[in-house]
C-alpha cells in the first residue's frame, strides 16, 4: 500500500506552512552578522593581548645631563645608567637613542632644530621590560647612579588598549544579543504565521486529543531544521568574509601570520560551527514557546 | 456516562460572538448512562452542535458542572483533557478533514495520535473504509471525493479507535438512504458493543426509523430529555 506506513506523516502540512526559504534566509543573514561580531570581538581580544604586551613592557629612560658625572664621579651618566641596565636580567634590548632620533621626536613641540634653543637635552635609552613583576624598584635604582634620571612605562598605554578592548567586547557582546533576540523574533513571527495557516488543522488535530508535547514538538522540529540549516550557511558565507578581514587585519596581528591562509582567531574556529547549534536551540526555544502559548487558547 | 448538571454556555471571543452575546446554552441538564443512545433534535440554530462540543471538550461551559466517562470536565490538566478526547469519537457536520492527507491518513489519524502501532492501524483502517464501502479510495485525497464520501471518512475516522464515547453532528446529511442506514447499523453496534453514543439530527426520519431516547433543544434550553 502506497500511504499506510507513514508514522511522520506531515499531518500538519508544515512543509508548506513554514516553507523552506524565507525563514533560512533570514537566519542565514543574522548567523552571518553574529559571525562578524564573534570574529570581531574574538581580534580585538587577541590584539589586544598582543598590543597591551608591547605597551605595557615598553621603557623609555631619559637621563638629564647625560655628559655630566654619575653620582659616583666615576663615568659619565649616560653610560653608567646604561651599563646598570645591561646588568639587570629583567630588562632588555637597551639603546640609546641617536640625536638625531631624539631630535625627531621631540621636533613636533621644539621644531626641527632644538639645539638652536639652547635647551640641554636629556639622554634617552629605549628598553623592554622582560620581568615578570612590575618595574615600580627601576626608576629608584637608576635615581641613585645618576639623580634625576625618569623611567617611563607603557602602562598608561596598556590601560588604554584595555578600555578600547573592553568597550569593542561589548559592542560585539551587544550585537550578539541584538541578532539573538531578532532571530528569536523572525523564528516567532514566522512560527505564528505558520500556526494562521494551519489554524483549522491544528484545532482538529487537538479535537482528536493531540498532546500539546506533540503539536509543539512538530512545530520545534521543523523550525530546527530551518534554522540549522541557515544558520549553517551563513557562517559558511561568512568564512571568505572573515578570511578576507583577517588577512587586512594580518599586519596588526605580528608577522608569524601574515601568510596564514585563515589568519583568524584559533577560538573563532572553534565558536563558528557551535552558531548553527545556538540558533538551532533558538529556533527550538521559540517555537516551543509560540505554539504553547498559542494552544493555551484552545480549551 | 455523560452527565450535564446546570450547564450553561456563553461563547467568550467578542470578534466573533459580539460583546453582549447571549448564552448558547441555559440551564442545560441531563444524563445518559454508559452504554446508551440519545437522539439529539431540535430546529436550527437551537444550540444543538453547542451542546455537542461542550460534551467533546471543545468549549469551556460559564458554568454547571460536567461529567465525561466518569470524570469531572473542568478539574482535569490538560493533558488529561487530551487523553480523555482519545476516548472520545466526533463527527463533524462539516467533515472536519486534512486536505494534503489521503484517505487511508485520515481515518488513520486518531490512531496515530494515540501511539498506536502501524500494523494495528492498517488492520483497523482497512477494515473500517471497507465497512464503510471505500475500500478502493484509499489514496484519494478529499478533494478527490464526494460530499457523501467525505462524510463516510469522517465516520471511519470518528469510529476507527473504538471510542467509548461516539458524538455526531448530522452524520447522515450528505448520504443517501442506503447509507445512512448502513452507518446507523455500524453506529448500533458500536453502542452494542458499549459506546455511548450521542447523534444530533434534523432527519425526524431516521430518528423515526431508529427509537432511542431522545433529548430535545430549543432556543438553547433542553425542552424534553428521556
Amino acid at each position: 500500500m502506497r500511504n499506510e506506513p507513514r508514522r511522520r506523516a506531515d499531518y500538519l502540512g508544515l512543509r508548506e506552512a513554514l516553507g523552506d526559504r524565507l525563514l533560512p534566509v533570514l537566519v542565514a543573514a543574522m548567523s552571518f552578522l553574529a559571525a562578524l561580531a564573534m570574529a570581531g570581538a574574538l581580534a580585538s581580544a587577541t590584539l589586544a593581548t598582543r598590543w597591551q604586551g608591547d605597551a605595557a613592557s615598553q621603557l623609555t629612560i631619559q637621563v638629564p645631563q647625560p655628559t655630566a658625572p654619575d653620582a659616583s664621579g666615576k663615568a659619565p651618566r649616560l653610560d653608567s645608567v646604561m651599563a646598570a641596565l645591561k646588568t639587570m636580567p629583567d630588562v632588555a634590548d637597551e639603546q640609546v637613542m641617536s640625536p638625531q632620533d631624539v631630535t625627531a621626536l621631540i621636533s613636533p613641540w621644539l621644531g626641527a632644530d632644538p639645539a638652536q634653543l639652547g635647551l640641554p637635552l636629556p639622554g634617552v635609552i629605549s628598553a623592554r621590560w622582560v620581568g615578570a613583576a612590575p618595574p615600580d624598584a627601576l626608576g629608584p635604582t637608576l635615581e641613585k647612579l645618576s639623580p634625576g634620571t625618569l623611567v617611563q612605562t607603557g602602562a598608561l598605554w596598556a590601560s588604554r588598549v584595555a578600555a578600547l578592548t573592553t568597550s569593542l567586547q561589548a559592542c560585539a557582546a551587544a550585537i550578539l544579543i541584538i541578532v539573538a533576540l531578532v532571530a528569536a523574533a523572525v523564528v516567532a513571527v514566522a512560527t505564528r504565521s505558520g500556526l494562521a495557516q494551519r489554524r483549522e488543522t491544528i484545532t482538529l488535530i487537538h479535537a482528536l486529543g493531540a498532546l500539546d508535547d506533540d503539536i509543539a514538538g512538530r512545530f520545534a522540529a521543523r523550525i530546527t531544521l530551518l534554522t540549522l540549516a541557515g544558520a549553517a550557511a551563513g557562517a559558511v558565507l561568512a568564512l571568505p568574509v572573515l578570511a578576507w578581514l583577517g588577512a587586512l587585519a594580518a599586519p596588526f596581528a605580528g608577522p608569524a601570520q601574515i601568510n596564514d591562509v585563515f589568519n583568524l582567531p584559533p577560538a573563532l574556529m572553534f565558536a563558528l560551527p557551535g552558531l548553527p547549534i545556538i540558533a538551532a536551540a533558538i529556533g527550538w526555544g521559540t517555537a516551543q514557546l509560540t505554539v504553547r502559548g498559542w494552544l493555551r487558547s484552545l480549551p | 456516562m455523560v452527565k450535564f448538571e446546570d450547564v450553561w454556555l456563553k461563547y467568550r471571543h467578542p470578534a466573533r460572538q459580539g460583546d453582549a452575546a447571549p448564552e448558547a446554552l441555559r440551564g442545560i441538564s441531563f444524563e445518559i448512562p454508559e452504554g446508551g443512545f440519545r437522539w439529539l433534535i431540535g430546529p436550527s440554530g437551537a444550540g444543538k452542535t453547542s451542546l455537542l462540543k461542550l460534551i467533546y471538550l471543545a468549549e469551556h461551559p460559564a458554568k454547571g458542572r460536567i461529567d465525561i466517562l466518569g470524570t469531572e470536565a473542568a478539574k482535569i490538566s490538560r493533558r488529561d483533557a487530551a487523553l480523555l478526547r482519545r476516548r472520545i469519537g466526533v463527527v463533524y457536520q462539516d467533515f472536519r478533514l486534512l486536505p494534503q492527507l489521503s484517505a487511508y491518513d485520515n481515518v488513520a489519524l486518531p490512531m496515530r495520535l494515540a501511539r498506536r502501532n502501524e500494523t494495528q492501524i492498517h488492520a483497523d483502517v482497512t477494515e473500517i473504509l471497507r465497512w464503510v464501502g471505500l475500500e478502493n479510495r484509499l489514496h484519494a485525497r478529499p478533494d478527490e471525493l464526494s460530499g457523501g464520501e467525505q462524510q463516510r471518512i469522517a465516520v471511519a475516522r470518528a469510529v476507527v479507535a473504538r471510542p467509548k464515547l461516539l458524538v455526531a453532528d448530522e452524520p447522515t446529511g450528505n448520504l443517501d438512504d442506503e447509507q445512512a442506514h448502513r452507518l446507523m447499523h455500524l453506529i448500533t453496534a458500536l453502542n452494542r458493543l458499549g459506546t455511548t453514543v450521542v447523534v444530533a439530527t434534523h432527519n425526524m426520519g431516521l430518528v423515526e426509523g431508529w427509537p432511542a431516547p431522545r433529548l430535545t433543544i430549543e432556543h438553547g434550553k433542553l425542552t424534553h430529555a428521556e
